[in-house]
């Protein structure tokens, strides 16, 4: 289990060295304009030449693509061109709203969906047809499609949520989670899907297996038997869907927060890339692919510890 | 398509497809879905005849305005009329998810294909290729190209459709590798073919179904992540789409929502109808093999009547006090024709306290589900047909229900009746501890302490014969061998002292060796514990060994039974004497017995 978790990890740091250095290369040919947006239009082509060299513009890419890749190996990504704010320092300001909402969908989508999983799976009839229409709905439909409506109704109609802001849950635990419920919601109602499904499925095959009919035979209620015998054979290959759509989930999170005005990543994501700020486009990147490389390393562990027979292998 | 060389292998592919297009068109849900997307498309692509604006001509005069004659779904923050913009921006919108998919099949069907058929460098690579694809966020990577490029929808439908490309891959290259191997495929590369002509003839047939319901797919992730891409406000402000509308509407939210209602609408019909449409494809295509279950419990019910009738007059020996009452049982599995297809066929039989049955048959017989009848273990489509089943004085099948009453017999397992099951390592969850498996089953049906139910399950260890109990007790399934696991399933049957035990071959799955020794094992526990027993067996030394009494079993009916002496001398039913040659043979004392009745 050490060795594999070991070899999940150097295959997760040459990825994130694979990804980082295309979007570098990727980002070296729309820098042309850049000291002008930052000096505005009315700037000397001696003011421009200046803050060009001042940014490091005027150096050949390889040079400049070493020169900010040993400053990440030393955790330094560089300043904003923009605001001057280090990188690190803006990222981990929005980490923690961002955190909280991805975290807290991820949590809830996974208990959710074992639920919906199991209800589907047991009753079948009408209650897994119902289900099995929901995932499908909440799997097509944009999660910010269901942002939208949910603000629409439930914050500016309706008047019970906030539409936009956060508080932090230091100041005021109640307005926290009035504040990251919709946002939660909308990335749940996507990400409960798939999971479900694959719950529902899983069950259903586990529901068949040799060891369950021993099990009953026992004289274990039907409850045990399901929650912690079958639940704990079929959550593996769910939990895998889950960490797979993580990577949409932080995608879905851009957006959400820009719709919900949240204070994470996601805003300051946009607005570097609409100004092309460099260094602040590349950490986001890089703290993108850390959270996918961290997630898919907890759901080898989750798993490792749900199957004693991943562990030794 | 079809004119295949090797021709009983396109036929059957052919069949298929037509039979799936037929299925989909019987689902209203898909009819429905593909109405609505026909009709999207048509929208879009009338665009020009249908609008009645210029979709970007805005008149300042009427901003925001609600619908009307003049504007059938009103205006924009910049007067542009509403209902001619949807249109024009239909067609971009769908336009530019079409790109994402040809770029996405273009690219990974043909990876797929050679990936799966060839494997090898290419294969390897490929995969690394697509771990890492998809791995990257959609959104961050067309924020990173936007950044680069400028706003253009198509660039970055481009690029997304390249994100999308292993989807394709990993579905073709699956699909390929699974057919390469087949018989048919060697059969055309014997007969001369180039492998070019074999992918395009046979494997892409194979691919085509799976790739289309894949298409649907992914054409409304393209949907959904570029409209959410331009709500973002990246997309390019002069290109009418559903995404540039929706982000316009949202920042007028508060002066008029219902402007969010159209694109909104646009992007969820269109998204869920195609996920509606591939799910269906999918469906259509599992269909050939699902139970339709309405007819089947209608056939049940009529055949219920007969069943009980017929039952009647085997119903004698129902009155006397026997540990377990079998009587004119019927057991039924519903069939994908619609009918229902009996595996047991009004069976009696009883067995009493201290007394071992044997049920024998081949494989198919129905002794093992009778077996299960009596536990209340069997698969949920099955069906009681008839006949009752009493257990002490409870009865778990009423006649005239159609399952095991599950309240009764719940009460019932582990100290009134237990199962000893025939594969020993599939029949211990893998993910608890032994001593976990042994342990909770007695705190929950003994109600005696987790310290006391320790102790026990240890002497039990140690009662079926395993070395270290201690070690066994904290080990997990995969860590013990298949006639140890067998121990201490024996060992997990007996642990609340049941009346009735019931085995169903349990020495099958073992090596000669350990086969005498656990019925050597079982017969001492039975006569300690003083249990009634069932032995369901194909395997007459089985029964010699171990059984008083034994029945006969030949599809799903009893043909004889008696005592065990008496059968093993004078079997009455000549597949009783087959039964008894085939498992015999070679035995000296046993085959001097079997030839001497026959003469």
């Amino acid at each position: 289990m050490l060795i594999f978790l070991l070899r999940r990890l150097v295959a997760g740091v040459l990825l994130l060295f694979v990804i980082s250095t295309i979007t570098y290369v990727l980002l070296y040919f729309s820098s042309d304009g850049i000291a002008q947006n930052i000096l505005g239009e009315f700037a000397t082509p001696e003011q421009i030449a200046l803050k060009q060299a001042e940014l490091g513009l005027d150096q050949p890419l390889p040079v400049r693509y070493l020169e900010w890749l040993g400053g990440a190996i030393t955790g330094d990504f560089g300043r904003s061109w923009f605001t001057s704010e280090p990188v690190v320092s803006a990222l981990f300001n929005r980490l923690p709203v961002t955190l909280t909402i991805v975290i807290g969908a991820l949590v809830i989508a996974a208990v959710l969906a074992a639920l919906l999983g199991v209800a589907a799976a047991i009753k079948r009839g009408w209650v897994d047809r119902a289900v099995q229409l929901l995932s499908l709905a909440g799997d097509a439909l944009p999660s910010f499609v269901v942002a939208i409506v949910l603000v629409t109704s439930l914050a500016i109609q309706a008047r019970i949520f906030p539409a936009t802001g956060f508080v932090p849950f230091a100041e005021n635990p109640t307005l926290w989670l009035m504040s990251i419920a919709l946002p939660i919601t909308a990335l749940v109602f996507q990400l409960v899907a798939q999971a479900a499904q694959q719950f529902r499925s899983a069950i259903i095959d586990v529901r068949r297996r040799d060891f369950v009919r021993t099990l009953r035979s026992r004289g274990l209620s039907e409850r045990e038997v399901v929650f912690k015998h079958v639940l704990r054979s079929a959550a593996p290959a769910a939990l895998t869907i889950l960490s797979l759509q993580f990577v949409g989930l932080l995608g879905g999170s851009v957006i959400i927060e820009q719709i919900f005005a949240l204070p994470g990543v996601g805003p300051l994501a946009v607005l570097s890339t609409t100004q092309g700020d460099i260094p602040i486009v590349m950490g986001v990147v890089v703290y993108t692919v850390v959270m996918v490389i961290i997630v898919n390393l907890v759901v080898d562990l989750v798993n490792g510890w749900l199957n004693p027979k991943v562990r030794v292998s | 398509m079809s004119e295949a060389v090797v021709q009983g292998t396109t036929a059957p592919v052919v069949v298929v497809r037509s039979g799936v297009v037929k299925r989909l068109l019987k689902n209203p849900l898909a009819v429905a879905a593909l109405v609505l997307l026909v009709g999207t498309v048509l929208a879009s692509v009338l665009a020009p005849v249908l609008a009645t604006h210029d979709p970007n001509y805005g008149d300042l005069q009427t901003v925001l305005a609600n619908p009307s004659a003049e504007h059938l779904l009103g205006t924009d923050s910049l007067g542009r009329d509403v209902f001619s913009r949807l249109l024009f921006a239909s067609q971009i919108t769908l336009a530019a998810a079409a790109l994402a998919a040809v770029v996405a099949i273009a690219i990974g069907v043909p990876a797929g294909i050679t990936a799966g058929y060839f494997g090898g460098l290419f294969d390897g690579s490929a995969n690394w290729v697509t771990n890492m694809l998809m791995s990257l966020p959609g959104i961050i990577v067309l924020l990173a190209v936007r950044a680069a490029t400028g706003p253009s929808v198509w660039i970055s439908m481009l690029v997304f459709g390249v994100l999308l490309a292993p989807s394709f891959y990993r579905l073709t290259r699956t699909a390929v590798k699974s057919v390469r191997n087949e018989l048919y495929v060697d059969a055309a590369r014997v007969s001369g073919l180039s492998d070019t002509r074999i992918m395009s003839r046979h494997i892409f047939s194979v691919v085509r179904a799976p790739i289309i319901i894949q298409t649907a797919n992914v054409a409304g992730v393209a949907i959904a992540i570029q409209s959410g891409l331009e709500f973002l406000g990246l997309g390019d402000p002069l290109v009418p789409t559903w995404g540039v509308m929706l982000s316009d509407a949202f920042r007028n939210v508060y002066l008029n929502p219902l402007l969010l209602l159209w694109p909104a609408l646009a992007i969820a019909i269109t998204t869920v109808c195609l996920a509606i449409l591939g799910n269906a494809l999918r469906d259509s295509l599992e269909d050939g093999q699902k139970i339709p279950k309405v007819r089947t419990t209608r056939a049940a019910r009529t055949t219920a009547p007969v069943a009980s009738a017929v039952s009647t007059d085997t119903a004698t020996n129902a009155v006397a006090d026997h540990l377990l009452v079998v009587d004119g049982l019927r057991v039924g599995y519903p069939q994908a024709g619609g009918g229902m297809k009996t595996v047991v066929d009004g069976v009696s039989l009883h067995v009493d306290r201290g007394e071992v049955l044997g049920i024998v048959g081949e494989s198919g017989s129905g002794k093992s589900q009778t077996a299960f009848s009596v536990l209340g273990l069997l698969p949920e489509e099955a069906e009681i047909l008839g006949g009752s089943i009493t257990i002490g004085s409870t009865r778990t099948v009423t006649p005239g229900s159609r399952a095991v009453a599950q309240g009764r017999i719940a009460s019932l397992r582990g100290k009134g009746i237990a199962y000893i099951p025939q594969e020993p390592m599939s029949n211990l969850d893998p993910a608890f501890t032994i001593g976990y498996q042994l342990v909770r089953p007695m705190v929950k049906v003994l109600g005696v302490s987790k310290a006391e139910a320790k102790k026990r399950a240890l002497d039990l260890l140690a009662t079926v014969g395993i070395a270290n109990p201690q070690r066994t007790f904290d080990a997990y399934p995969h860590e013990i061998s298949g006639g140890m696991a067998q121990r201490v399933l024996i060992a997990g049957a007996v642990s609340c002292e049941p009346d009735l035990l019931i085995a169903d071959e349990p020495t099958t799955a073992l090596d000669v060796t350990v086969q005498a020794e656990v019925l050597d094992l079982l017969r001492d526990l039975q006569k300690r514990l003083g249990m009634g027993m069932i032995i369901v067996t194909h395997n007459f030394g089985v029964v010699s060994d171990i059984c008083d009494r034994v029945v006969v079993m030949k599809d799903g009916k009893l043909v004889e039974g008696g005592d065990v002496r008496t059968i093993l001398r004078a079997p009455e039913h000549e597949y009783t004497r087959q039964l008894l040659a085939s498992t015999l043979e070679g035995k000296e004392p046993m085959s001097m017995l079997t030839t001497g009745t026959r003469a």
